[in-house]
């Protein structure tokens, strides 16, 4: 529907789209900038790459919000997949209606208040059973886990109402036990969502500093920790970098992730 | 293996999960909202205390709540809260309807590609998107050097740590919640009731209101609850781009955790912003996704 030369539509989508990415694209030109300004062009330059490449500690905080982002994703997707199942296939068991409450409520928590209760939790916890011993990196993961689960049964659910019932009662007529159709029938069907949902876990955990700072101990900086802190001082080139490679690696990964999803549509829609 | 052990190892581990780490937390900090601070671990009475004859005796009051809604301190951090998550709500409205609109009428091609692009500042990291606005909004930022090279202004004007910069961090940070929902509802529709409005002789703009825009309300109000709750809360855009006296309900609730150590009025607060805020819209919701399941 859009019209040539100067149109409404075209108009609000220039604004629109000019106004998610022109800050980001800023963000990137003054990465390469040679003097300290991220406002004033002083020449080209590699510097705040070769800086940040030295610089021990956030690639410390970085290689351990890696990690929990990796284990909390995977944790919350095998919750995420029974938790699917669960709501999908069990229509009547004592609880459904508070399981189903409690799969939602987790999304729209402010990030705060979901902190500052997992806080409580642990600590009441550490004085009746003297588990967690403190905070840190498990107690984070805890944490992440938690918010993901709601998030990557979303997904996997939206997947699972789609697929079609006639193909499971066919495997189980043909003989096949619960687990094993469920195995070689229902879980290769869920596999794109279930790797979405992991991609999705992943990203919120690497990106969480709110609760991730209420749960946090003495020896677990996390990557956006590090970068708040070091925000908070004042801008630096070498954070403008550190976005860089960011948006790099994220770019090239949902792009790649987007064009196949592209294809597989244009694919779908193309006449047989 | 029967069925009853097989459903019950498959419903156990997330119903538990979710009951030790999200439903007791929040009873928890119910709790902890009835005690008093102290100094010490952890940093709160205990509610219950057994006496010296061993009775167990009740020791939780609503002082902090009393506090909490008697101090203007933080009434206006509530209000301005509310206030500002709705203005927000609004402009995101206001920008990404029409945009979502102009997204939905494009071809189908076109149409995932745009649709991408919203999602990708997303996917990239949240932080790094509200430091993008530092750096342009700052006094020697990109902004005013922009300004005061085309004479436009002749010294810097302060448009970081302001409200106007909240504003634009929480619209910019938030938009794609709007985009979302709406493109949903918008997809669905089926543009044979457009040409039925015309052929029934309906102005393009009368059929907008009468038909399109009736027809996306559930997407619009699903929309506007993603975006305004976690504007409420929101501690990151206030406490980066905001002045350091501007108080919002996340940032109030920070201070008095990690600077002041007062968890038990942290609780308090937290738990109004829940029951006011939180579980009315969570139920609309709820109510809104039952009639129809908005896929995103």
């Amino acid at each position: 529907m859009i019209r040539r030369g100067f149109s409404f539509p075209l108009t609000v989508l220039a604004f629109g789209y000019s106004f998610l990415y022109v800050p980001i694209g800023v963000l990137v030109i003054f990465s390469f900038n040679e003097t300290r300004s991220i406002a004033v062009w002083g020449g080209f330059s590699f510097k705040w790459y070769a800086a940040l490449a030295e610089n021990t500690p956030l690639l410390g905080a970085a290689w351990l919000s890696l990690q929990i982002a990796a284990i909390s994703a995977t944790a919350a997707v095998v919750l995420g997949t029974l938790a699917a199942c669960t709501i999908e296939r069990y229509r009547r068991f004592p609880g459904r209606s508070l399981f189903s409450a409690l799969l939602l409520a987790p999304l729209v928590m402010p990030e705060v208040i979901t902190g500052l209760s997992l806080l409580l939790l642990f600590v009441w916890l550490e004085s009746w059973l003297g588990w967690p011993d403190g905070r840190g990196a498990t107690t984070i993961a805890i944490a992440h886990t938690t918010l993901t689960l709601a998030y990557a049964t979303v997904v996997i659910r939206a997947r699972l109402v789609q697929l079609d019932p006639d193909l499971r009662s066919a495997a189980a007529d043909l003989g096949g036990r619960p687990f094993a159709v469920f195995r070689s029938i229902t879980l290769p069907l869920l596999a794109p969502a279930i790797g979405a949902a992991w991609l999705l876990g992943f990203t919120l955990s690497l990106d969480d500093l709110v609760i991730a700072s209420f749960v946090s101990g003495p020896g677990s900086t996390t990557l956006p920790i590090a970068i708040f802190s070091s925000v908070r001082l004042g801008v630096s080139p070498q954070i403008n970098a550190l976005a860089t490679v960011f948006l790099v690696v994220v770019g090239l990964a949902t792009t790649t992730a987007g064009i196949f999803i592209y294809r597989s549509v244009r694919r779908r829609n193309a006449p047989h | 293996m029967n069925d009853r052990v097989r459903r019950t190892l498959v419903v156990v581990p997330p119903l538990a999960w979710l009951l030790v780490f999200f439903a007791v937390p929040l009873a928890i900090m119910f709790a902890i909202s009835l005690a008093d601070p102290a100094s010490g671990v952890p940093p709160y009475t205990p509610i219950v205390r057994r006496d010296v004859a061993g009775t167990l005796a009740w020791m939780g009051d609503l002082e902090n709540y009393a506090s909490v809604l008697s101090d203007s301190y933080y009434a206006r951090g509530y209000l301005d809260s509310i206030q500002i998550a709705a203005i927000v709500t609004l402009l995101c409205l206001t920008l990404g309807f029409p945009m979502t609109y102009a997204i939905a009428r494009t071809k189908a091609a076109t149409k995932l590609v745009l649709l991408f692009l919203v999602m990708l500042p997303f996917w990239t990291s949240f932080l790094i998107r509200v430091y993008a606005w530092i750096g342009i909004l700052n006094t020697n930022g990109y902004l005013n050097t922009i300004f005061l090279a085309w004479g436009i202004v002749d010294e810097p004007i302060p448009l970081l740590y302001s409200e106007f910069a909240v504003y634009i961090g929480l619209v910019y940070a938030y938009l794609p919640f709007m985009v979302l929902p709406i493109f949903a509802v918008l997809e669905r529709q089926d543009p044979a009731l457009l040409e039925a409005a015309a052929d029934l002789g309906a102005h393009p703009w009368n059929a907008f209101v009468r038909v399109t825009l009736p027809l996306s309300l559930p997407g619009v109000l699903a929309g506007s609850i993603l975006v305004f709750v976690p504007a409420v809360g929101e501690f990151v855009i206030p406490e980066l781009l905001g002045g350091s006296d501007f108080v919002m309900i996340g940032r109030l609730l920070w201070t008095e955790v990690f600077a002041n150590r007062d968890w038990p009025i942290a609780a308090a607060i937290a738990i109004l912003v829940v029951a006011f805020v939180v579980a009315p819209l969570a139920l609309i919701e709820r109510s809104i996704a039952r009639r129809q399941i908005v896929r995103t």
